[in-house]
């Protein structure tokens, strides 16, 4: 059985490393203040989310249509389509097809998908070796860390982290923290592998139905690279990233790297479709799960996230506990939100690690309302006896003492106990937790309630117990 | 107007100031103001923590205590009670009583700007810089204010607004004015390392734009922030908007 994320103690941890996490917490909040002049530049941005959201609500609710309608159009291609109903059919698959041909080296681009069907872990024992091309993916692969970020992989790493990690994989000097020198040694250890690599790889931005196109957004020209160089090319693409036509890229790619980073587009916008001559082309549609969460109805929201983090970097939970407090491949607002729907118990402090402040809601360019998901998430964890025993009986106790206007009471005003059990009634345990970095509230001399009798009340006899 | 004040558990409990304060500010413009003596917590603690079955009795209670005085609004000085009440309110059956009482209930400020429409407060003279903490129900979902990201919505803040009828009151601007302080309810005990660090962060974010003083309408927001900034010996002040309002002078 899967152990629970702790995420309170993880993030006490990342929060202990004062400069890594104002750093973190900067570089982030700096993304959200780019996507908010991004933004203004757009004057019809809230149609623009009104029309995204629209498009991906319509396609998720005809998602078997469009996705036969893409098979069909990429098999028409020249493109082999497989279909992978969990993470280890698809890693089967890739493995297969790459076995089968001899190939063992695959370079790939970041894919997110790749990460949650932990394709390196499946491949790499039994002969293939796996590239990530991307730089921060590279830099995680290296120190044998998951992605901390959906859009910036190793955002939780200072220069000096990322000198330390080369020096000990690459050779390269660890010392020298110059982000230029750092960058262009990863740039000549990973250029030969596109040369050398048998196969490559890509994720999915978009999978256009209608043409069967593969649509992959990046900064780095590694996935282009990734796909032209090797004869053997293979995407993995998640069910929910079917668009039914080429237009509507007009209204996503318009909003995804200006939520992501604040630009307005990615330096490359990849349209892969046709496999050129000599070689092949296979992409890999996986389900793991969505299909699922598509049956749940206070849930299938979430299935319209085209992943640009914004998110995360507006989250000031995310941005004060670090993407790999949350043990999971997706962390921030929307992991809070879709994790549980692959493990309820292993995920069950997630939906807890958020303060409901609804920004992550405000900046979804496709309108997820990730708080409500997440309040509703914390409903279903209590249901299904997810909860921590000792909160679940906290609560238990609050639900009879606030339902009682006579125990509140003497809870509330028995002498001297204010400042002792009030904390606790309220807070609901744990006093020493909210006295560790504050100071606890001074009980008055009378509550409101005894003032009220005192100067209002002439006389009247309080109100009978209900 | 009869007014029914909702005094939310924690105000009556730590912070009867602040309920006196809205007790007289509703006076002053003419409300007739009653207070159900029988009154408790509006549930939100048990429902936020998922415990929508442990709220109920709550939840049932508060609609008994605020349905059966006559009462054209119920008024409380807290956004995030009122959000949950208004929104969250739904552990109970959905009876006439109980959408009445949900549709009636007002966080202050909103029902001083939008229901009594009052905009001055000649009474009132507060001669220091503040810095305004929106509590995060009351600007994103009771929507007292406009939000910084909605980059296109016409800004505007009903708490602004009220306190610039406030005497020789100046106003400095945070670097971040709407990101959460990290109260979060049970979120502060739950999650400590980061509501603790949210707080020291709010805090320090308004003493570095000049603040003297946080005000604000929640005053949930307020106790975790002062609790922080006592622990790290910061001269910063709290008070709630209503004081503020009501011609506290300190």
């Amino acid at each position: 059985m899967s152990t629970k994320v702790d995420h309170a103690e993880a993030s006490s941890e990342f929060i202990a490393e004062t400069d890594h996490l104002e750093f973190h917490d900067r570089r982030l909040w700096d993304l959200r203040k780019k996507r908010d002049r991004a933004v203004a530049e757009v004057p019809e941005w809230e149609q623009l989310r009104e029309l995204a959201s629209a498009i991906k609500a319509h396609t998720l609710t005809h998602l078997g249509d469009y996705l036969e309608q893409f098979e069909r159009a990429a098999q028409a291609n020249g493109v082999t389509v497989h279909w992978a109903r969990d993470a280890a059919e698809h890693n089967q698959i890739v493995h297969d097809i790459m076995a089968s041909r001899h190939a063992r080296t695959l370079v790939k681009s970041k894919s997110m998908l790749t990460d949650e069907c932990e394709m390196r872990a499946f491949l790499e024992p039994r002969g293939i070796e796996v590239i990530e091309t991307d730089l921060g993916e590279r830099i995680q692969q290296l120190d044998n860390e998951p992605p901390s970020h959906i859009v910036v992989p190793a955002v939780h790493k200072l220069r000096a982290d990322v000198a330390e990690v080369f020096g000990r994989t690459l050779g390269t000097d660890p010392t020298n923290h110059d982000v230029h020198y750092l960058a262009e040694s990863q740039r000549r250890t990973t250029r030969p592998s596109f040369l050398n690599a048998d196969a490559g790889m890509t994720g999915a931005n978009f999978a256009v139905a209608e043409t069967g196109a593969i649509v992959v957004c990046t900064n780095e020209g590694n996935a282009d690279l990734s796909v032209h160089c090797p004869k053997l090319y293979i995407a993995s693409v998640g069910i929910e990233k079917i668009i039914p036509k080429t237009e509507h890229l007009g209204v996503f790619v318009r909003m995804l790297s200006r939520s992501a980073l604040g630009s307005p587009i990615t330096q490359m916008t990849s349209h892969f479709r046709v496999p050129r001559p000599g070689s092949e082309m296979h992409v890999v549609l996986v389900d793991n799960g969505r299909s699922q969460r598509l049956g749940m109805a206070d849930f299938w929201y979430s299935l319209k996230c085209i992943r640009c983090g914004a998110c995360m970097n507006t989250c000031p939970v995310y941005r004060r506990s670090g993407g790999l407090s949350y043990g999971a491949t997706y962390s921030g607002p929307i992991g809070v939100i879709i994790d549980p729907t692959y493990d309820l118990r292993k995920y069950s402090a997630l939906p807890f690690a958020s303060t409901l402040n609804g920004s992550c809601t405000a900046v979804c360019p496709v309108k997820i309302d990730i708080h409500d998901q997440i309040y509703k998430w914390r409903r279903v964890i209590a249901e299904r006896n997810a909860l921590p025993f000792t909160k679940r009986q906290a609560m238990k106790m609050a639900g009879k003492l606030m339902a009682s206007p006579k125990l509140f009471r003497a809870a509330v005003e028995a002498a001297g106990a204010g400042v002792e059990y009030l904390p606790r009634v309220m807070l609901y345990n744990r006093l020493n937790t909210w006295g560790k970095q504050r100071e606890v509230p001074v009980a008055p001399d009378q509550t409101f309630r005894q003032w009220w009798l005192k100067h209002r009340a002439q006389g009247k006899e309080p109100g009978g117990e209900s | 107007m009869k007014v029914g004040l909702f005094v939310p558990c924690y105000v009556d409990a730590f912070f009867p100031e602040v309920a006196i304060a809205t007790l007289e500010l509703l006076e002053r413009f003419g409300c007739e103001v009653g207070y159900p003596l029988n009154q408790t917590c509006c549930g939100q603690p048990m429902a936020n923590s998922g415990c929508e079955a442990e709220a109920a009795d709550t939840e049932a209670l508060f609609v008994r205590n605020f349905s059966d005085q006559g009462f054209d609004h119920i008024v409380g000085p807290s956004g995030s009670c009122v959000h949950h009440i208004r929104d969250h309110f739904t552990a109970i059956d959905q009876t006439a009583e109980v959408q009445h009482v949900r549709a009636h209930t007002h966080e202050l400020v909103e029902f001083l700007h939008d229901v009594l429409g009052v905009r001055e407060f000649p009474w009132a003279e507060f001669p220091h810089t503040v810095g305004l903490h929106n509590g995060c129900s009351s600007l994103r979902k009771l929507g007292t204010a406009s939000h910084s990201e909605a980059v296109h919505a016409v800004p505007f803040s009903k708490p602004m607004t009220l306190l610039a009828g406030v005497k020789g009151i100046r106003f400095v601007m945070p670097e971040r004015p709407d990101e959460c302080c990290g109260f979060g309810g049970t979120f502060s005990v739950y999650e400590e390392p980061v509501s603790a660090r949210m707080g020291q962060d709010k805090v320090h974010d308004h003493q570095r734009a000049g603040a003297e003083y946080i005000v604000s309408a929640d005053m949930s927001c307020l106790m975790h922030q002062k609790g922080c900034a006592e622990r790290m010996g910061m001269p910063m002040k709290f008070i709630h908007i209503a004081q503020v309002l009501n011609g506290a002078h300190q």
